[in-house]
């Protein structure tokens, strides 16, 4: 057996405290220890993308990180950004297209979309493509994903250059 | 598919993560991004007893230009590296190559020391650190001692680095006026292992090539550099029949493994083609 | 003044893309799959699994494990046998198919290399897999059968002795003078396949919690299965339960597609895990083990060889396949239904009548094979399609022009197939017509010869295809399986006028809930946001088939259409009981009566609810009003309603590399009436894709002595974003007349034909080499082998 060890980090914006042993991998410490359940695993070896968070602002998979290893660290999982609002946007246009079956996959599809759309630029359905490369979907055939992920990148350009202008005279 | 209990310990300094690693009496790994060993740990397939944090090791960061050498930190992330204007302008194989390193997710945590020192065979990062003729920078309870890329790669998942030592930083001879490169690799989907890959770093005066680094990936038991393909290049001009003549050796330098989906000859066939297309494009870079 | 269509009716649900109001909460990460749930005093089992793909038990060493920290329970074979009646997969109408007697865990000896062995129940699932760790089987390995040809020589050692041979199944079908067509014929073509063995990957695996309670006898399964009511049937009899006091609660369902409908050996024992301590205990298979205990599919090889006339008019066909199978039927669906599709579904969509079939199911030692979707269509349509385009070639004909000369006139239904499929009416002239236009297919043909004036190989393939739907007891009730064919449905009114529909139907994100709800809007004659659908609850919905066999539209939906009439039937006459008014003369509309000749709103639904659930004092003496409604409907008319269709597939090989760009699928499909055009083109596009997941990169791959050497995500290549392509897909309506609601299945049709069209394609790309392949999936190491570069 192994030491139990003291890990503090802010999840979704509130700081937790918990003694836990080394092993338990982040994904299982949201899943389990914290019941946020919206964090999937569907391989616990990096490869389907469904465990996916942000921690420290960047996407990665909660099943290679070790929850001791993001002490101190901030995560924020699909019910963070839901509660937000900062996703309402990829999660109306996944629902419109039905960008989502069993719904497994979703909240990992849902991180990726995230980060891709955070950065500028609209990006084409190859660039989409290839930023769900390591996002695994039985379902859709991905096609439906890659739409809906293209709708929101599209509105939200136009949206940024409609309101510009305001911006700059107020 | 749950590791195994083990302890955990996060290092602050070099010196407190060796002492940690010998404390433990060499029953103990360092954990960096964790990309590659937390599967063989979930899968049972590993189980130390001590995990030793490094990823929080100030001195095992950053990117520096040193005279002549470019000095990445051994935790420079996947994601760093691919973007890094200084590994773009110094070391552009890494930059090319770093795209084809998994997925956005794994590049955001997996760091460039720990896939080098993880030595698979397979992976992009070892190789070009061949092709590239870099040093590794290892620090023991001894002190520091830098081994160059040809001396590195030993076997399977093997490398100089013994128990207990620590990569800590990699040093890459910045390319120069003369130099041109090219990157390429052949996978069933993208992000995944290749079926072969290849880098290329080579040296020319006046359209000559005058020296030449080829790294291949997923061919053998380590990367491996094609000296005779290299040879058949030193001197020459990079034309057709010259590429042909690599090409036809080329196939001698590498040493793939039985296995029944990637058969060694289609390996070499493979490597064959890459190495013609790669070639093609460095001539052409010349045009 | 413009013509109403009927989407302008009020209530107009069917036929419209209305997003699935259930996906929100999924999007919302407030899914609650089993692996999700936590119950209260629950444990965590994990199975010692097998090595050895055939070897007998010697003994069980389980002192250290039980010693371990958190360690309730370690259990063998022998202690599960004491509550657990063994099961046999077979059905009666297979004649002459034999499979052995099966348990939860083995006794004396391991079959296939992974199968479980002994349980380790603990406090968490980790220390579960620390115990099990510590538990020492000692084995003596046997020879394991492996290859389908070894399995059946004399001399092979024989995996169930009391069984006599390896061979479980052998059938044969014959129309009698396929010899005299063959010798007579101006073109023979012939080949041999290969399909690989596959799996379904779902992105959940596998997860139940089964939970007795011994104070009243009670057992609750939570089962991430599509076939609730199935799984209570089996619990109850071979645990010896009441029914009534088996309830199986399928939550939200992480994929499924066929897999998650069979009896899993470690499902089946944590049952008896549950009984056996009195706790909720848990089993989620991790990825490594999905890869050796869930299904695999496939795995045929076929022989094959068409005749035709010196126009290329098709004569005949005569087919051989042998199918491995792993070391027993599955049960209770069996493992030869995959293989009776293949050689009934050969040459299904043409009009040749002499047919000739060998059938053999084999025994080995691997992972059991059963049904997952698209049950042996893929094998039959791309044996069929690729020997068409060989005609084709051999008669100098295009790939339509064959199809067109060949395929069933659209005016010829209803008919009947050479191997007995009737067929109500199918579509694939239409179908195939709006294919050719939608790919511009002249334009691509005079595309890919420009190109290869360039060195760029590309290919185009089509395939034509049926599709088994709407399946009538004979698909399993005949054969003796206590699987339904119906669904029931209950729908009642709240007392405010909302609709509560429970239904037998079950959701799997395919959408049911959604059209059941689209289906009851319309027919009651209420908002659709007014529904609530119900679904995957042995004890709160009725009983039914649930979801297999692409049934869930054509009977579910039938079954709520007929549900809904009949409540809006009590409805109206409650409401003309209050009106004083004829029920003929009044409907509903948006939640109001309304006169039917004038369409003015009389009272409003809630209004008659409200009276008939707190004043019925009010109604006239002797009204009772009827607002829920119990009703049940099974196909009564063809065994099968058949859709058809066709697809189109354009690739780009790199005729160096063998490596593959997928650049386009289409699809025409026909699954007559469409109720959401939304869900079932993305029924279409995900089927496409596991289609060419099969085409091109999966494969359980074995070694000589039977181990699965592929076996995790890492190393099993599932199609993923970048390498599959979007998909165009046109509809042609034929709907069954058999059905109220005329709606057929679909969720298989994408998967039926996809690899067929991209075998041909890949074919096409090749032609100008001479040279071809018949394996999938078409791996780069085959190609360049094909191409004769290794």
């Amino acid at each position: 057996m192994s030491d139990l060890v003291n890990v503090t980090m802010t999840v979704n914006g509130t700081e937790v405290s918990h003694s836990i042993a080394p092993r338990i991998t982040l994904a299982d410490f949201l899943r389990q220890t914290l019941e946020l359940t919206g964090t999937h695993t569907g391989c616990e070896m990096g490869v389907c993308g469904a465990c996916l968070v942000i921690l420290d602002g960047r996407v990665v998979h909660s099943c290679l990180t070790f929850a001791v290893q993001a002490s101190g660290a901030a995560i924020e999982t699909v019910e963070g950004l839901s509660d937000r609002a900062v996703i309402a946007d990829i999660q109306e246009a996944f629902h419109q297209r039905n960008a989502l079956q069993c719904g497994f996959c979703t909240p990992g599809m849902l991180m990726t979309a995230h980060a891709l759309l955070s950065q500028s630029g609209v990006p084409s359905r190859e660039d989409i493509r290839d930023a769900l490369s390591g996002n695994y979907c039985r379902c859709t055939g991905y096609e439906a994903i890659v739409d809906a992920i293209e709708k929101v990148a599209r509105d939200r350009y136009a949206g940024a250059n409609a309101s510009a202008p305001e911006e700059v005279g107020a | 598919m749950k590791a195994r209990a083990f302890n955990y310990v996060k290092a602050s300094t070099v010196v407190e993560a060796l002492k940690a690693f010998e404390d433990a009496q060499d029953d103990a790994s360092y954990i960096a991004g964790g990309q590659s060993l937390v599967p063989t740990l979930a899968l049972r397939l590993q189980a130390p007893q001590l995990l030793i944090d490094i990823a929080h090791i100030p001195v095992l960061r950053g990117v520096d230009l040193q005279g002549d050498w470019l000095r990445i930190g051994a935790l420079t992330r996947h994601h760093e590296v691919l973007t890094d204007p200084l590994i773009r302008q110094h070391a552009p194989l890494y930059s090319e190559a770093a795209p084809h390193v998994a997925h956005p997710a794994i590049r955001n945590k997996g760091t460039l020391g720990g896939s080098i020192s993880h030595a698979d065979p397979a992976s992009e990062f070892p190789a070009m650190t061949l092709a590239l003729g870099a040093e590794l920078e290892i620090a023991s309870r001894d002190g520091v001692r830098r081994v160059p890329a040809d001396d590195f790669f030993l076997d399977l998942f093997q490398t100089a680095i013994e128990p207990g030592e620590l990569l800590v930083a990699i040093h890459v001879p910045v390319v120069r006026p003369g130099h041109r490169w090219a990157f390429h690799e052949l996978a069933r989907r993208r992000g995944d292992f290749a079926l072969v890959g290849c880098g290329i770093l080579a040296e020319f005066v006046d359209d000559v090539v005058k020296q030449v680094r080829i790294a291949f990936f997923s061919v053998g038991s380590t990367p491996l550099r094609a000296r005779q393909a290299e040879e058949a290049l030193i001197g020459k001009k990079l034309d057709q029949a010259v590429i042909a003549a690599a090409q036809a050796v080329v196939g001698d330098d590498l040493d793939p493994p039985e296995d029944e989906h990637t058969p060694p000859a289609m390996k070499r066939h493979l490597a064959r083609v890459l190495l013609g297309r790669l070639l093609g494009e460095i001539a052409r870079q010349g045009a | 003044m413009s013509v109403l269509t009927p989407l302008d009716r009020p209530n107009s649900y069917i036929g419209r893309s209305v997003p699935r109001p259930n996906a929100k909460r999924l999007l919302a990460g407030r899914g609650r799959y089993v692996t999700d749930i936590t119950l209260p005093r629950m444990l965590h089992v994990a199975y010692v699994r097998s090595p050895y793909a055939h070897a007998r038990i010697v003994s069980i060493d389980a002192t250290t494990a039980r010693e371990m920290p958190g360690v309730r329970l370690v259990a063998t074979g022998e202690d599960l046998a004491k509550l657990c009646a063994p099961w046999i997969g077979t059905m009666d109408h297979f004649k002459g198919m034999k499979s052995p007697p099966q348990l939860p865990l083995p006794i004396d000896k391991v079959v296939w290399s992974g199968q479980a062995v002994v349980a380790v129940v603990a406090d968490t699932r980790a220390l579960a897999e620390d115990a099990a760790e510590a538990v020492y089987i000692e084995f003596d390995e046997l020879p394991a059968v492996v290859d389908i040809d070894a399995a059946r020589a004399p001399d092979a050692p024989v995996i169930s002795p009391e069984l006599g041979s390896n061979l479980c199944f052998h059938g044969k079908i014959d129309t009698g003078g396929v010899e005299d067509v063959f010798a007579g014929a101006a073109h023979v073509v012939e080949e041999e396949f290969h399909f690989g063995r596959h799996t379904a990957v779902t992105m959940e695996p596998r997860a139940i919690i089964a939970d007795y309670d011994a104070s009243e006898g009670q057992l609750t399964v939570h089962h991430a299965t599509q076939t609730p009511y199935q799984f209570q049937d089996i619990y109850a009899r071979h645990y010896g339960l009441p029914e009534s006091r088996v309830r199986v609660i399928a939550p939200d369902i992480g994929g499924s597609f066929g897999m998650k409908l069979h009896m899993y050996h470690e499902d089946m024992a944590v049952v008896g895990l549950s009984m056996m301590l009195g706790r909720p205990v848990k089993y989620v298979a991790d990825r490594i083990e999905s890869f050796v205990s869930d299904i695999h599919a496939r795995d045929h090889r076929v022989r094959a060889r068409m005749a035709a006339d010196a126009e290329g008019n098709i004569l005949a066909m005569d087919v051989e396949d042998v199918t491995g199978i792993g070391a027993f039927s599955a049960y209770p669906r069996t493992s030869v239904v995959e293989g009776n599709q293949v050689y009934r579904l050969m040459g299904a969509p043409y009009t040749f009548r002499n047919y000739r079939a060998d059938l053999q199911v084999v025994f080995q030692n691997k992972v059991q094979m059963s049904q997952y979707r698209a049950v042996g269509h893929p094998v039959a349509c791309t044996v069929t399609e690729r020997l068409v385009d060989m005609i084709a070639d051999k008669t100098a004909q295009d790939v339509f022009d064959i199809r067109s000369r060949n395929l069933i006139p659209d005016d010829a239904y209803p008919c009947t197939s050479p191997t007995g499929y009737q067929f109500e009416a199918l579509s694939h002239h239409a179908c195939l017509a709006k294919l050719k236009a939608m790919m511009d297919y002249d334009r691509l043909r005079a595309e890919q010869a420009e190109l290869r004036t360039k060195g760029i190989h590309r290919g185009i393939g089509i395939a034509t295809f049926v599709e088994i739907t709407n399946p009538g007891p004979a698909f399993y009730g005949v054969g003796g399986a206590r699987i339904s064919s119906q669904d029931g449905a209950i729908i009642k009114i709240t007392p405010s006028g909302d609709v509560h529909c429970s239904i037998s139907v079950t959701e799997l994100g395919q959408g049911t809930e959604t059209i059941i709800g689209q289906i009851v809007a319309e027919h009651l004659g209420v908002d659709s946001n007014r529904i609530k659908v119900m679904t995957g609850d042995t004890d709160t919905t009725p009983h039914g088939g649930a979801t297999y066999a692409c049934r869930g539209a054509g009977i579910g939906g039938e079954t709520a259409l007929q549900a809904a009439k009949k409540l809006k039937a009590n409805v109206l006459a409650v409401a003309a009981a209050i009106l004083q008014d004829e029920p003929e003369k009044l409907d509903i509309h948006s939640g109001w009566i309304v006169d039917v000749a004038t369409a003015q709103q009389r009272i409003e639904l809630s209004e008659i609810a409200r009276i008939a659930y707190f004043r019925s004092d009010t109604l006239p003496p002797g009204t009772q009003a009827q607002l829920s409604v119990a009703h049940h409907y099974a196909p009564q008319g063809y065994p099968f309603a058949f859709t058809n269709g066709v697809q189109a597939c354009h690739l780009e090989l790199d005729v160096e590399t063998g490596l593959v760009k997928i650049l386009k699928l289409w699809v025409v499909e026909d699954c007559g009436r469409v109720i959401n055009p939304l869900l079932v083109d993305e029924q279409i596009r995900g089927g496409v894709v596991q289609g060419l997941g099969a085409a091109f990169f999966e494969e359980c791959v074995y070694g000589d002595s039977g181990q699965l050497t592929n076996g995790s995500l890492a190393d099993y290549l599932v199609p993923m974003a970048v390498e599959m392509p979007d998909i165009e897909i046109g509809h042609v309506e034929t709907p069954t007349l058999d059905t109220q609601l005329g709606a057929k299945g679909v969720g298989e049709a994408g998967t039926a034909a996809a690899s067929a069209a991209a075998l041909n394609a890949m074919n096409d790309a090749m032609k100008p080499f001479g040279r071809t392949v018949a394996q999938v999936p078409m791996t780069p190491a085959r190609i360049l082998k094909a191409l004769g570069h290794i």
